[in-house]
């Protein structure tokens, strides 16, 4: 058990004690830079030199100094601590039964039941670790001595005989495998591995569809009814005349749908005569005047814009009757409901695309044609 | 004579069949070096621990599921609503699990405690000069599990599927699919076709409960394995050294007081999740896509990308029938990117512009490394400006600014802010470092006046106090550079010749400024009677250190 050479056979904390050599290796003596001089299996003259520093580490083994911390100095404050902490670990335990209880007690069910469960659970949980925490901070704190011990550190680096001797067993190690002596072995084996590592990733593919072109298109077309989003009712112009007023619809046979509203939601708002401003009039589904309304695309004042933001496709919820402001609540984008919804402040770049309405033959509010462009946020393939 | 027994008993047990009794005795009796800071990583290893105990309770009746659902629980305005499984099982976790609430809340908020706690580690470590050699690796690994964090907070709080979330999962699919060349195809791939689709929840879900945490447990073993191994730091301090550990054994030391601090830990939690509510997801609703309201944030750690977002003006370009969506992919890929690359780097980069590869268990009191804790701070203020910036609405609703002009505020700050910032922290460095020269210098001023005989008035002063002395007293000259091409008289050094070692001289200039380290010290003789006898003191760089607690060189130190 004396002086041991190999690192790691001590356990525990290997820079203390374990590695005698280290203690030879970091003093920079130039007899250390060398390869070692002295026959493997003797002690490390490193040892000796411990002795100076370590009292109790002479011969490698005993490298910890036992230390016997002296009794509290004042016991009075000591068994007036005691009392202290024993009445914290009492209360901790009542506590903690109070917990057990008022799991048992009380109920859940409605929300004033649950605030209840909640505050009685909380409320003796928090006190048990609270007491437990204050009564164990102050037995460390009053009752254990203090004490302070110094231990020597040792660099991170292996002494020079180790690296060495770790080398060496190295490239025994890979001369006896003939894994360099023979490179036809090893470049297959490497290749083989190459198709094993993308395998996972290949294997990812499944995951989902391709895109393909379904971005560039929402499920709107001429025809399709306005729904209210939230009732499900269709709009006539004439119960929508309030100007200033605004609705969330969605295209007739897909309010439930999620994935198809998440590009569909359309917002309805309902203007004053002459607060919008008139671009020339287009066919559905063909370009539009950028910052222009297009006026055959509105009914009676009443302009619908997609509801998704294009920005990161949030919707662009809030609506400012004053100003005409539609605001997406997430990052601000701002954008100007009499001018086609251009930008007029935050991240977005683009304006929020008109579709357009019209009434059909029940003069309910229908859609004419498809969006113009894509809704939402940008993407790769928009052109 | 209990304690007889235990060893007599379960300890001989386990010794015949391990044979612990050497090894283990040297690890009870291992050093730890004690500082309130260094409580700060032990944050995050209870909050973790408690993360893992409360949401293994959470999975016990939470449903990862899309599938729609009308709600017949025990909150009543919801009641007949139509909403997704995940939703409606969090609804049951909160109002019809005795103690479902309760350990909700544990949950997020020690989510929340384990983020801000990753946070404060990191910037104690970068501050104090921490994750100098030998510690760079635990560095990475503090990192990779900022980052590990960040994913599994945001995949957590999506799960229960309401309408906040969704406007994140919004958002997240908004900034995946702005990626040029490959987003769209990664949204679709990671939604499993559009959005919000039906696999999204289970897929977050087993990312959140499995994949994840392995990663984090794996890396925080490997990260207290290698902070053990390697020893703590320690604050500079009387008889503390580059080469000694100064404090009290394990046990039963800190085995007592990091118990009683996971207690605190938890008891702080708990009080939280008792008394202050956390994403009350009743209130939000269930996921739709066509609603969302004011006042949207995310959690505070997500906030630095969503200020990211909302400070970027709204840049996009169209180029041969692609979009480039600069608005979008830019603030949520580079801020946190340049921060968290050049965090990674750092210790690499100060190594080979000092050239200092000399191995540092001392601390560095932050005012000794001027410009280190320049750039700490500026990117704090960067940092900070763009996570204000992520609650602008907030701001500006609360302290009356218009709205627009929260963002042109954090547009220009975030530039300007982080230059100001460099320069203030660098000046009342050198300020404090000049402070710390005058006390070693002329020593404390006492109050006392004496009338000298020539009839001169002055102010008596006494030697600063030992362990004042090894604090003040712990700054260490830099080593010096290999001679560059500005020494006309000498060949330059290799890796000291061109642009780089013009760059390289530079740095070191910018790097190294530092008030000059005192040559006497007031009272010195019997102030200096600490420290290791390391006798005189070393010049190096054209510096004189003061002796004492400075670094001895190793022989494992290249190149000096």
């Amino acid at each position: 058990m004396s002086d041991t050479n190999s690192p790691g056979t001590t356990g525990g904390d290997p820079g203390r004690g374990s590695w005698p050599e280290y203690l030879g290796g970091e003093t920079g003596r130039p007899e250390d830079q060398g390869p070692p001089r002295r026959v493997i299996g003797t002690p490390s003259p490193a040892a000796s030199r411990t002795m100076l520093t370590q009292p109790d580490g002479g011969d490698g083994e005993e490298l910890i100094e036992p230390f016997t911390p002296p009794e509290p100095q004042d016991p009075d404050r000591a068994r007036k601590a005691e009392r202290i902490v024993v009445a914290c670990f009492v209360l901790a335990t009542l506590a903690g039964f109070g917990f057990l209880v008022a799991y048992a007690l009380v109920g859940v069910g409605s929300l004033t039941d649950t605030l209840h469960s909640n505050l009685w659970l909380g409320g003796t949980l928090s006190l048990a670790l609270l007491l437990l925490a204050a009564g164990a901070v102050i037995w460390v704190r009053q009752l254990m001595p203090t004490v302070e011990i110094t231990e020597q550190r040792h660099p991170m680096r292996s002494a020079e005989a180790d690296r060495e001797a770790f080398k060496e067993t190295f490239e025994e190690g890979a001369a006896t495998s003939q894994f360099v002596k023979r490179p036809l072995v090893r470049r297959t084996l490497i290749a083989a591995t190459v198709p094993l590592a993308i395998a996972p990733i290949w294997l990812l593919r499944d995951l989902g569809p391709l895109p393909e072109k379904s971005l560039d298109n929402t499920v709107w077309r001429k025809g399709l009814r306005l729904l209210a989003y939230g009732t499900g009712r269709p709009i006539t112009a004439a119960e929508f005349n309030s100007p200033g007023g605004l609705i969330s619809v969605g295209p007739e046979g897909y309010l439930a749908n999620d994935d198809e509203m998440a590009k569909a939601a359309v917002i309805i708002i309902k203007f004053r005569p002459g607060e919008l401003v008139f671009g020339p009039e287009t066919r559905p589904g063909a370009p539009s005047v950028p910052n222009k309304v297009v006026p055959n695309w509105t009914v009676d004042n009443i302009v619908a814009y997609s509801k998704i933001c294009t920005h990161v496709g949030c919707p662009a919820a809030l609506y400012e009757q004053t100003t005409h402001h539609i605001l997406c609540p997430c990052h601000q984008s701002t954008f100007d409901a009499t001018q086609g919804a251009k930008v007029l402040f935050g991240p977005a770049t683009r304006a929020l695309p008109q579709l357009p309405i019209g009434i059909d033959s029940q003069g309910f509010l229908i859609a004419t044609g498809p969006f113009n462009e894509p809704v939402g946020p940008s993407y790769w393939e928009r052109s | 004579m209990s304690v007889d027994r235990a060893l007599g008993g379960t300890g001989n047990w386990l010794d015949e069949r391990i044979g612990g009794a050497k090894g283990i005795r040297v690890l009870l009796r291992k050093i730890f070096p004690d500082h309130w800071t260094f409580l700060l990583g032990e944050i995050n290893l209870y909050s973790f621990i408690i993360l893992l105990l409360t949401g293994t309770f959470l999975t016990l009746w939470f449903q990862p599921s899309m599938t729609d659902v009308v709600y017949h629980g025990s909150y009543v305005p919801l009641r007949g609503v139509r909403m997704s499984e995940a939703y409606a099982s969090t609804l049951h976790i909160s109002f019809d699990v005795r103690g479902g609430l309760l350990v909700r809340q544990i949950h997020h908020w020690a989510a929340d405690l384990f983020m801000a706690g990753i946070f404060a580690h990191m910037i104690r470590i970068f501050f104090l000069g921490s994750y100098r050699k030998p510690r760079e690796i635990n560095w990475l690994i503090g990192i990779v599990l900022l980052t590990l964090g960040m994913l599994e907070g945001l995949f957590g709080y999506s799960l229960p599927d309401d309408l906040l979330s969704g406007a994140g999962l919004r958002i997240l699919e908004g900034v995946i699919q702005s990626v040029p060349i490959v987003g769209t195809y990664l949204a679709w791939f990671l939604f499993g076709g559009a959005f919000p689709g039906h696999v999204i929840i289970p897929r977050l879900y087993i990312i959140h409960v499995l994949l994840i945490p392995g990663l984090i447990l794996a890396l925080i073993t490997v990260h207290l394995f290698l902070t053990f191994y390697q020893k703590h730091t320690q604050m500079p301090g009387k008889g503390r050294t580059n080469t000694n550990v100064i404090g009290a054994p394990l046990y039963p030391y800190f085995l007592a007081k990091t118990g009683a601090f996971f207690l605190f830990v938890f008891a702080a939690l708990t009080i939280a999740a008792t008394f202050v509510q956390i994403n009350p997801i009743w209130l939000y609703g269930p996921f739709n896509p066509v609603a969302m309201s004011a006042g949207s944030q995310p959690d505070f750690y997500m906030g630095m990308l969503e200020g990211a977002l909302r400070v970027m003006p709204n840049w996009q370009w169209v180029f041969f029938g692609h979009t480039f969506a600069f608005n979008v992919f830019i603030p949520a890929l580079v801020p946190l990117g340049l921060i968290f690359t050049l965090a990674a780097f750092w210790p690499f980069l100060e190594q080979w512009i000092t050239g200092d590869r000399r191995e540092h268990h001392l601390n560095d009191r932050p005012r000794n490394a001027p410009t280190r804790t320049g750039i700490g701070i500026a990117t704090i203020t960067f940092y900070g400006i763009l996570w204000a910036e992520g609650a602008n609405d907030l701001i500006a609703d609360h302290l009356d600014i218009p709205l627009y002009w929260t963002t042109w505020i954090a547009r220009v700050t975030c530039i300007v802010g982080p230059v100001i910032a460099y320069w203030l922290t660098k000046r009342i460095c050198l300020g404090l470092q000049r402070k710390d020269n005058h006390l070693l210098e002329h020593g404390v001023e006492t109050g006392i006046i004496r009338q000298l005989p020539g009839g001169e008035y002055i102010e008596e002063t006494r030697p600063v106090d030992e362990d004042a002395l090894a604090v003040l007293s712990s700054r260490v000259a830099h080593p010096a550079l290999p001679a560059g091409e500005a020494a006309e008289t000498e060949v330059p050094a290799s890796g000291m010749r061109g642009a780089i070692g013009r760059v390289r001289e530079r740095s070191y200039k910018i790097l190294t400024e530092s008030a000059p380290i005192p040559e006497h010290i007031h009272g010195d003789g019997h102030g200096n009677g600490h420290g290791d006898g390391h006798g005189p003191a070393q010049v190096r760089s054209g510096g004189a250190t003061a002796s004492g607690t400075q670094a001895e060189p190793h022989p494992g130190d290249e190149g000096h």
